[in-house]
């Protein structure tokens, strides 16, 4: 039951704006997630809205409520940090406890509520341990389960995983979903690590130099990215992205050339002319080889991953594209092959890197 | 061959590490042995390297010089001066540290410049001022010098420990609802608590060995170890024995508290300079 | 995209100016602090200032009004003013010399690993912790008394004549007894300081086949000259001040042979009541130790920044 709004929020830094304007609506119950390159104001942003920040200008209803003035603890949100922050001095049950005690909840009360948290999080037998004698993991749970405690309205985190060892950080993000799911509650999560926005988001908000990129879920982001930052933050491999001009357009398509290859893309040519450059946009995973036509390539380097294999291409123009293939694929380093991106899957860009209006069915609609 | 003039090099290295340490520590040793020395012994020639200890010169200093009253004043002043200036250093070194300002890095070290003024510079004004308040030869008196000559460093000191407190941490308190006064009670000091310790560590030691001010506002009723010592310049110092148990009295407890505390010495006495 | 995992928490990043409502609570905080520093900085000083212009001695009624610089003037024509200050040089001077050059070397050997290095280091940095006046008398009676001291019992062992030190040569055996209180610090520090030195630049100067000598001269000094800036800065702040010591074993004599400036001052105003005098006196001591702390608070000041 807890809605977040930001209007036109703003933060200036000794003359330096940092926060240019972000307006934004978290509704009950969603997993927003803040993504963008570092410094690109994320946690300058959550820190606002936790109160740790002065805003400098706009508006942050939570619940419908102005809450600029409100001081942290008044706002009825609850913060885990990158660093974890646990009070290094109290035992696991003691750092829970603290904003209960400081809240004046009866020890009773705040006894039951801790042991079911502790349960939730596995945490029961740790309750007497220091953070110091706690595993990174185990930490990343205290830390969780102290925000849990106090019932927050709002959860807010700030790169919660980005100090925990690969293979843990994809076990906590599966526990934090399924955490998510049980307590339903309204959640801002700050990463920049696209696989975690991917994975946990309703909704992800993109974030560069302090202007809102694009806001949607992650599949609209993957398929319909507004602009050329989108698309290349978007997704793991990276676009491909070529330098390509118009050849021709109908209402309904743009046929484009670049190096050896020519596509033609359902897209709204707009204003476009034929001679216009554009960038063409395909992620390699929508990139088929083609082995019976005539060889358009050689291949670099082919990493194998197992599942899959990623083919990097240098192109006869000289430009090099990735290619995501099979796991299967047996192209050896140095093999001349064909590369046929899928139209549907291409994207193209004006000289302002501005997405031109894709006319394909959205994939996502496809089957409703 | 190698190895032989390796263990050479060592045996020669530890033997002049030890003949410096103990050629510099010598007046000490002698002192305390002087102390369990009887009069005569303690002023042989050639000085008796074999003595009968003894503990006569203790008992006569606890009973004819009234030892504990100055041993009280130079505690009872020691501890106030520390607790007083620790009290005002926290909130100080608090705001420098987590609520940095424009002119904080000027006021730190203008804070420290105040500690570099001569006393002496100022023991007119200050004798002057002592007197006209009835403070002379008083504890409340030398309590608020040392509190403030001491001041500085311990802004200083608790500065610099401060400032190695994670910030998310106090954060963290905030969020969960403390207040300010919660914030630094209950989240920042017992996590501090190691860094105020050794600060109140070496403002004990400074205090304690202070011998300026004490002496010249302090004569009998208020006068701490230092001053007790130096009455000792008299002929009276001459018994040799009684005035090294004496000085070996007001010497032990802080030459223990030093040893305890030397990094964090370097650290306070060097204003951070060295770390 | 593993760049996160290899990104260590930053322990106290700074994260933003605090804002308006909270810096003024700062300033709250600190004011305590800062208000009775201010006024014990300030008043003293105005009323040194102040006195150092008047005639004024508080057991000659006569003497009242404004001396104009005439205290100054007095003071300055005085041979015995030279002399203090010449004192005062060579206290500082020598006692920054000894404990400064043989500090380093000491540093260097404490350095060294050998058995009982502990016990050692604890023993050589103790004379630091012993209060002045016990410094003091410990030396003057015990170890240098004509008659009954240790020293000279062992001159007398090699057949020399025992000396006088304090009568014959009061400054050099006062430089010598500070010398001894104050080693200790400098061999804390500059050990301290040797310490933090990157073991792998000293093998890395090894493998370039540096020898101990090459190693010293070219590693370590280099890398103890902040260090030993500091040493010397904070010295030279206590030892303008020396009074204890020379008030217990010399009183300044014999005539003015073992007077500081401090020593000095303190003659003037508490032995011959000349207020005036002395604060004149004062004046010129801040005026010299406020040269010194201008520099160690430049070296201060640079160590904030990093
Ligand atoms: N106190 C400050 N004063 C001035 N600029 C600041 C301050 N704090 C942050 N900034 C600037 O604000 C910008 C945004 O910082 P922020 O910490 O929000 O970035 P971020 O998106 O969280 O990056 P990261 O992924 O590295 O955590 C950065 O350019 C940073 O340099
Ligand atoms: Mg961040």
């Amino acid at each position: 039951m807890a809605t977040v709004e930001l209007r036109d929020i703003r933060k200036t830094y000794s003359d330096e704006e940092i926060i240019k304007g972000v307006s934004l609506t978290i509704h009950d119950r969603e997993f927003v997630v803040f993504v963008g390159p570092s410094g690109c104001g994320k946690s300058t942003l959550l820190r606002m809205i936790a109160g740790l920040e002065e805003i400098t200008a706009g508006e942050l209803l939570i619940d419908g409520v102005r809450a600029n003035e409100k001081g942290p603890a008044e706002r009825g949100l609850a913060m885990v940090f990158q660093s974890y922050a646990l009070y290094p001095h109290m035992n696991v049950y003691r750092n829970m406890e603290f904003s209960l005690r400081l809240a004046g909840m009866p020890e009773a009360e705040r006894r039951q509520r801790i042991a079911d948290v502790a349960r939730i999080l596995q945490l029961e037998p740790y309750l007497d341990h220091k953070p110091g004698q706690l595993s990174g993991g185990q930490r990343q749970r205290v830390a969780i389960g102290r925000a849990i405690v106090r019932n927050p309205k709002v959860f807010l985190f700030d790169e919660p995983l980005s100090n925990l060892d690969a293979a843990l950080r994809g076990q906590m993000r599966v526990e934090l979903a399924t955490l998510h799911r049980r307590l339903g509650a309204t959640t801002i999560y700050v990463t920049h690590d696209q696989v975690e926005a991917m994975t946990m988001a309703d909704r992800i908000v993109v974030l560069r130099r302090g202007v809102v990129e694009q806001i949607g879920t992650p599949l609209d982001l993957y398929h319909r990215p507004r602009n050329l930052f989108v698309a290349q933050f978007m997704g793991s491999p990276a676009m491909n992205v070529l330098p390509a001009h118009i050849v021709s357009v109908t209402d309904r398509t743009a046929t484009v050339t670049t190096g050896p290859l020519t596509v033609t893309v359902p897209v709204h040519a707009g204003s476009l002319q034929p001679g216009a450059a554009v960038t063409l946009g395909v992620r390699p995973e929508h990139i088929g080889l083609d082995m019976a036509g005539a060889p358009q390539g050689l291949v670099e380097i082919s990493e194998r991953l197992g599942a899959a294999t990623l083919l990097h291409v240098r192109l006869s123009d000289g430009r090099q594209i990735v290619v995501q293939t099979g796991g299967d694929n047996m192209n050896a380093p140095d093999s001349a092959v064909g590369v046929t991106p899928d139209p549907a899957h291409c994207h193209l860009f004006d000289a302002d890197g501005v997405a031109l209006d894709h006319l394909a069915a959205h994939p996502l609609q496809v089957g409703s | 061959m190698t190895r032989k003039r390796a263990r050479l090099r060592r045996i020669a290295i530890g033997g002049a590490a030890w003949a410096v340490a103990l050629w510099v520590f010598f007046p000490i040793l002698w002192m305390v042995l002087t102390g369990f020395k009887t009069e005569p012994d303690a002023i042989s020639t050639p000085p008796h390297l074999i003595f009968h200890p003894t503990l006569s010169s203790y008992r006569e200093v606890f009973a004819r010089e009234t030892y504990w009253h100055f041993a009280l004043n130079s505690v009872a002043i020691s501890v106030l001066a520390s607790i007083a200036a620790i009290l005002l250093s926290i909130p100080a070194a608090y705001a420098m540290a987590f609520l940095p300002g424009r002119r904080t890095r000027g006021t730190l070290l203008w804070m420290l410049s105040t500690r570099m003024l001569p006393p002496v510079g100022v023991l007119v004004p200050i004798y002057l001022l002592a007197r006209g308040m009835g403070l002379l030869d008083s504890r409340t008196g030398l309590v608020v010098i040392y509190t403030l000559t001491n001041l500085p460093i311990m802004v200083w000191m608790l500065y610099t420990f401060f400032r190695e407190v994670p910030i998310p941490i106090l954060e963290a308190g905030r969020m969960d609802g403390a207040t300010r006064w919660q914030e630094i009670t209950q989240v920042l000091l017992p996590l501090a608590l190691p860094g105020i310790a050794s600060t109140g560590l070496l403002s004990m030691i400074l205090c304690w060995n202070e011998a300026f001010w004490s002496l010249n506002l302090t004569s009998s009723a208020a006068a701490p170890l230092p001053t007790f010592i130096a009455s000792f310049s008299s002929p009276e110092g001459l018994f040799f024995a009684k005035l090294s148990a004496a000085s070996t009295l007001a010497v032990a407890p802080i030459l223990v508290f030093g040893w305890l505390s030397q990094k964090q010495l370097v650290r306070g006495l060097t204003f951070g300079a060295v770390k | 995209m593993d760049q996160a995992a290899g990104r260590i928490p930053v322990a106290a990043a700074p994260v933003g100016r605090p804002s308006r409502a909270r810096r003024t609570g700062g300033a709250l905080l600190l004011s305590p602090a800062v208000i009775l520093l201010l006024v014990w900085s300030l008043v003293p000083l105005a009323m040194t200032l102040w006195y150092s212009v008047r005639r004024y001695n508080l057991v000659d009624p006569t003497q009242v009004g404004f001396a104009g610089l005439g205290n100054y003037w007095y003071l300055l024509t005085d041979p015995d003013f030279l002399t203090a200050l010449l004192n005062t040089a060579i206290l500082v001077g020598g006692v920054l010399v000894i404990t400064v050059g043989l500090g380093t070397l000491l540093a260097v050997l404490f350095d060294q690993s050998f058995p009982g290095r502990g016990i050692a280091r604890v023993l050589v940095i103790s004379p630091f912790f012993v209060m002045p006046t016990v410094s003091a008398l410990l030396w003057k009676n015990l170890m240098l008394h004509p008659i009954y001291g240790v020293y000279s019992a062992m001159m007398r062992a090699v057949g020399l004549t025992p000396v006088d030190w304090l009568s014959r040569y009061p400054l050099a055996t006062l430089v010598m007894i500070v010398s001894w209180e104050w080693l200790p610090f400098a061999i804390l520090i500059l050990l301290t300081a040797i310490q933090s030195l990157d073991a792998e630049q000293k093998e890395a100067a090894r493998m370039d086949g540096a020898g101990p000598l090459a190693q010293f001269r070219y590693i370590i000094l280099p890398h103890l000259s902040r260090a030993i800036t500091v040493v010397i800065m904070i010295e030279t702040i206590f030892l303008l001040a020396v009074f204890a010591e020379i008030s217990v074993t010399t009183a300044g004599g014999p005539g003015v042979a073992s007077t500081n400036l401090a020593f000095l001052i303190y003659s003037r105003a508490l032995l011959q009541f000349d207020v005036g005098g002395a604060s004149a006196g004062g004046v010129v001591a801040i005026v010299i130790a406020n040269i010194v702390a201008a520099f160690l608070l430049r070296a201060v000041a640079r160590n904030l920044e990093a």
